[in-house]
């Protein structure tokens, strides 16, 4: 990226580099929220239905783990996929892979809890019904998990939001190679060391708009399938 | 039916993934790790596609301080290292852990300040008595503090300079544990002295009331190496794609590469390789 040009100069121009950086950050937040929505809306769903001996200390624990500092994500990955590491023969560290295993650790936990909240919350509403109608456990599910789908978008935004604004993991696991897991908020934070500060401000703001974006988008398809639901 | 359902939901993530990420693999790659004066001054930028149209190999340059970058090769994670630090290199050699060490280059460290000057130093050429009026006027000084070259060098000067910087350093002394640029924008935001290395330096673009205060002195040198990390050590090293970008940085070629980098009519680095490796 030239460093003569200004952040919207890039946008305007159609800069190759700076849309390959919005390209790759896309695919690796939205694959991490994906993998985190895997994994997360069933341990979610699974934890508010059942009831086991220190269910409340796993709540604890995820509604805790969405704090979970990403520097500490980032170094406990980078030590599992390390050459030297237990996972060192897969070579994933310093690839885009990496990035997105180490952004879904972090976003698993916030849809797990938010979900298990959520759908613990309608239990309670749905209970007499969904019992007196003798639907089995894999029904209850599904049939909170549907209704509830809204609040749950909320969920998965709360998690890409997480993801997409991260920097501390993606820096350690991904390298911050250029043109390779360079991402936008590692090119922020590179821009920044270079005392590039106008273009590193810009690349922000760009950074600000495409979330808001994509939140925006969410929102448009939530009104939509309202209306068509009538 | 749910888990059938579930695995095909993964197949088409991973196809997905590996997709949107295809793009930008390439097989034959190699992963440096160097500093991030290499990286912030733009010669990377400058020098990799001309060795990538040269040998189609493509350079993946994860930028730390030489400390870091060393220790990232030591883990295995590195096909190749490329940093300023002697001392450190030669210790990692011995461990066995690198081939052969080559010089590439050099430029020099020179020490960054306040326009006004609190110390009373600018245009001296003697660095230890710029360093030590910099203590005696317990004038802000920021450090890099992250064992990177520009660190091992700062250290190595207080020394020289009779200070035990353990003891003397004090409130006026920052020691940030970031990286050239960092310091240079905090040393900016805090009117203090920095070293900083001369590459880094003239392609800063945030100076503000920074200027260069001590330029010069012999004992501000800067010198770089290039070594292969042992593929004995890690049979994942991917030696010859690694030896051939040593190769290139020490060729003719390369040298004259190296040599032809400006920023507005400066050159950064002073080619100087070695042929016969220490």
């Amino acid at each position: 990226m030239s460093d003569s040009l200004s952040a919207w100069e890039l946008i305007i121009s159609g800069d190759a580099t700076l849309y390959a950086i919005v390209r790759l950050s896309l695919a690796v937040s939205l694959s991490a929220v994906a993998i985190a929505v895997l994994v997360g809306l069933p341990l979610g769903a699974a934890v508010a239905l059942t009831r086991f001996r220190g269910r409340t200390a796993l709540i604890v624990l995820l509604n805790g783990f969405m704090g979970l500092p990403p520097v500490v994500v980032g170094l406990t990955v980078f030590l599992l996929l390390s050459r030297s590491g237990p996972l060192g023969v897969f070579g994933i560290l310093f690839t885009p892979l990496a990035m997105v295993i180490a952004q879904a650790l972090l976003v698993v936990p916030i849809i797990a809890s938010l979900s298990r909240q959520t759908i613990e919350d309608l239990w309670h509403e749905y209970r007499d019904e969904l019992t007196a109608m003798n639907v089995g456990a894999a029904g209850r599910m599904a049939t909170l998990l549907w209704d509830s789908r809204y609040s749950l978008l909320t969920a998965l935004l709360a998690g890409f939001g997480r993801a997409a604004a991260e920097v501390g993991t993606v820096m350690i696991v991904g390298g911050n190679i250029d043109g390779f897991t360079r991402t936008m908020t590692t090119t922020i934070a590179l821009e920044t060391s270079k005392g590039n500060l106008p273009l590193a401000m810009g690349l922000g703001l760009i950074l600000i708009t495409l979330i808001l974006m994509i939140n925006a988008a969410a929102w448009g398809v939530r009104v939509w399938s309202e209306q068509r639901a009538g | 039916m749910l888990n059938r359902r579930l695995f095909s939901a993964f197949a088409a993530l991973a196809f997905l993934t590996a997709s949107s990420f295809s793009a930008v693999a390439q097989d034959k790659s190699i992963v440096v790790a160097s500093t991030t004066s290499t990286q912030d001054s733009g010669l990377f930028d400058y020098l990799l596609p001309l060795f990538k149209a040269k040998t189609g190999i493509d350079v993946k340059v994860i930028a730390q301080g030489t400390g870091q970058a060393l220790d990232t090769a030591r883990r295995g994670d590195a096909d190749v290292v490329f940093v300023h630090a002697k001392a450190q290199e030669e210790k990692f050699l011995s461990e066995g852990f690198g081939v052969k060490r080559y010089d590439v280059m050099y430029n020099d460290f020179v020490l960054i300040g306040p326009k006004s000057d609190p110390a009373g130093i600018k245009g001296t050429k003697d660095i230890t008595a710029a360093f030590a009026a910099v203590l005696a006027k317990q004038a802000p000084f920021v450090s890099r503090g992250d064992k990177s070259g520009t660190h091992s060098a700062e250290l190595k000067l207080w020394k020289e300079a009779g200070v035990d910087i353990d003891t003397a350093k004090g409130e006026w002394y920052r020691d940030i544990g970031q990286g050239m640029g960092a310091a240079l924008n905090t040393a900016g935001a805090m009117n203090a002295y920095v070293l900083a290395d001369r590459g880094t330096w003239l392609s800063f673009k945030n100076r503000g009331d920074l200027e260069v205060v001590v330029e010069g002195d012999k004992r501000l040198f800067n010198q770089y190496g290039v070594m292969l990390v042992n593929p004995e050590k890690f049979p994942t090293v991917k030696a010859d794609l690694g030896q051939s970008f040593i190769d290139y940085l020490v060729s003719d070629e390369g040298q004259k590469a190296i040599s032809e980098y400006k920023i507005d009519g400066q050159q950064l680095f002073f080619p100087n390789a070695s042929r016969d490796p220490s």
